[in-house]
């Protein structure tokens, strides 16, 4: 069952156009990589899909419903959830407070605050503490755990593991996997190729805010990401604005 | 003693002042905008209590029960239609929104009530005058402990409601990151729609203790607005205890000032403001408000 369509959408910062008429869909239950260089427009469509900005183009439906005018606070109402690029926690909240700000006007659904708690047992000493004082890992973690407290639908995590230490990823796709095992439907991305390819179902590669590849990751090699991620196996376009 | 008096009698007068800056406080630290109509709002609380009072023989602080929720109100609605556009516009316009208020408030109430002076502290009983005398020149009035302990009420009860509450804990999510807030389910037009309305609330009550402490007229609001911008500054922008440490300060100076000679009273509260200004603190805005 497609939970997410989204038709020839395009978004701008500013001139420039950073998403170009992209279109895809998302199947409930599937783990969507959205891998591409900096600058690819990968992050935008996120925000855009969440309605933290706005779309100049194009359209977004979620489970049917068309999400024009939705405002990103009625989006999450819907089952739309955000880890953003850089965490954006409360700073000056504590951990469990961040967590509660989410889950106060979260759906029904699994995910409470002892869940997600169970979910990231890294979090359960942490509950106290101000979430400026944690480290990248704990921050990636809590930012994940507080998108999950809102039980969405559909998770968009943007930048899974940009900033963190090794160890630190390790663990944050460890809750990934448990996500993807529980039925979560996932759109991540990621600029670790190897990373995005072991948990996704299917890649989509983003180059100049259009879409270079998008396959199913059993059907595609590395290479051929990797070539998609470069422009290599395409002739240039100009540009447009 | 004619200083320990003094200063007494500041510790009070700080009492009022910070009734009228938690609310501005309150505005600055949830949206950024030092609202310049602040002193106005309570100046037009204070005259719908003394409408209250005269049309219906009611007591001041009897007539706070019907115009608390009514200003609650009027603040919710002047969010909704007024400062939630303007904060679309950036930084400058909700500064130039509330000007313009202020201009607007003080006009409506010219003309709907003329420039005359008035009080209420009559119509609050005989009480307002009395005070505890402990020496021939040291006494404690009870209006103003009666105002110190209210605003420490306040000032407690709103730092409860941002500690201890949900709505708290959203208000300083908001403040804190006001895009973010809205990813995780947050509607920022509505907290701080009752912000405002928390905050006009308080100004209310200011405005009533105002009213009855001293006088009032269509154009005290802008005296009352730079006290209580002072005291903000003077306690530190952001904290609610620092607001009533930063009231009793100006308060403290204003009758240090006065005890010392009576023109320099309010010159005084103005001194010690700049002091702070020019210190760490003041840098510190400075640094905080420049372009990047």
């Amino acid at each position: 069952m497609t939970l997410l369509e989204v038709e020839n959408l395009a978004a701008r910062h500013g001139l420039l156009q950073a998403v170009r008429g992209v279109s895809f869909t998302v199947d409930q239950g599937e783990i969507l990589a959205i891998v591409g260089a900096n600058g690819a427009g990968k992050s935008t469509l996120l925000r855009t899909i969440a309605g933290a900005h706005p779309a100049a183009q194009g359209g977004v439906r979620f489970d049917g419903t068309d999400l024009a005018g939705v405002p990103a606070h009625k989006r999450v109402g819907l089952g739309i959830a955000l880890v953003p690029e850089g965490r954006k926690l409360f700073g000056e909240l504590t951990v469990e407070e961040n967590l509660a700000v989410a889950g106060r006007r979260s759906r029904p659904g699994p995910w409470d605050l002892k869940a997600v708690l169970d979910a990231f047992p890294m979090l359960e000493p942490l509950r106290g503490h101000r979430a400026s004082s944690l480290s990248g890992g704990q921050q990636q973690a809590t930012s994940i755990a507080r998108a999950l407290m809102t039980n969405p639908r559909l998770l968009l995590i943007d930048e899974v593991s940009l900033g963190l230490a090794p160890v630190a990823v390790d663990a944050v796709y460890e809750s990934v996997r448990t996500l993807k095992d529980a039925g979560a439907t996932l759109l991540i991305v990621e600029q670790d190729l190897g990373r995005a390819l072991s948990v996704a179902d299917r890649v989509l590669c983003f180059l100049e805010g259009r879409i270079a590849l998008s396959a199913p990751t059993g059907e595609v090699t590395r290479e051929q990401v990797t070539a998609a991620y470069f422009g290599l196996d395409r002739p240039s376009v100009p540009e447009q604005t | 003693m004619t200083w320990i008096n003094a200063v007494v009698q500041g510790l009070f007068l700080g009492g009022l002042y910070a009734l009228f800056a938690c609310g501005l406080s309150l505005i600055f630290g949830v949206m950024r905008i030092i609202n310049l109509a602040h002193g106005d709002l309570a100046v037009a609380g204070a005259f719908l209590i003394w409408t209250i009072n005269s049309q219906f023989g009611l007591n001041p602080f009897v007539a706070l029960l019907p115009a608390l929720p009514i200003m609650l109100v009027v603040g919710y609605v002047l969010h909704r239609t007024v400062l939630a556009r303007s904060l679309r516009g950036g930084a400058l316009i909700p500064l130039l929104t509330t000007f313009g208020l202020s201009i607007v408030i003080q006009n409506a109430l010219l003309q709907g009530y003329s420039p005359d002076v008035r009080s209420l502290g009559a119509a609050a009983g005989d009480w307002t005058t009395g005070s505890w005398r402990l020496t021939d020149q040291l006494s404690v009035p009870y209006i103003g402990v009666c105002t110190l302990a209210v605003a420490c009420l306040v000032l407690g009860g709103l730092q409860l409601l941002l500690r201890r509450t949900a709505f708290g804990r959203e208000m300083r999510a908001t403040a804190q990151d006001a895009d973010t807030a809205a990813l995780v389910g947050i509607p920022a037009a509505s907290i701080y729609a009752r912000a405002t309305a928390i905050a006009v609330g308080t100004a209310t009550l200011a405005g009533a203790f105002l009213a009855v402490h001293s006088t009032f007229d269509a154009s005290s609001g802008p005296t009352q607005l730079i006290f209580a911008f002072e005291a903000v500054i003077i306690g530190g922008i952001g904290s609610l205890w620092g607001t009533l440490a930063g009231g009793v300060v100006l308060g403290v100076a204003q009758t240090v000032g006065a005890a010392i000679d009576p023109q320099y009273s309010i010159l005084a509260g103005h001194l010690v403001f700049l002091i702070v200004l020019a210190g760490p603190r003041g840098r510190s805005l400075i640094t905080r408000s420049a372009p990047a």
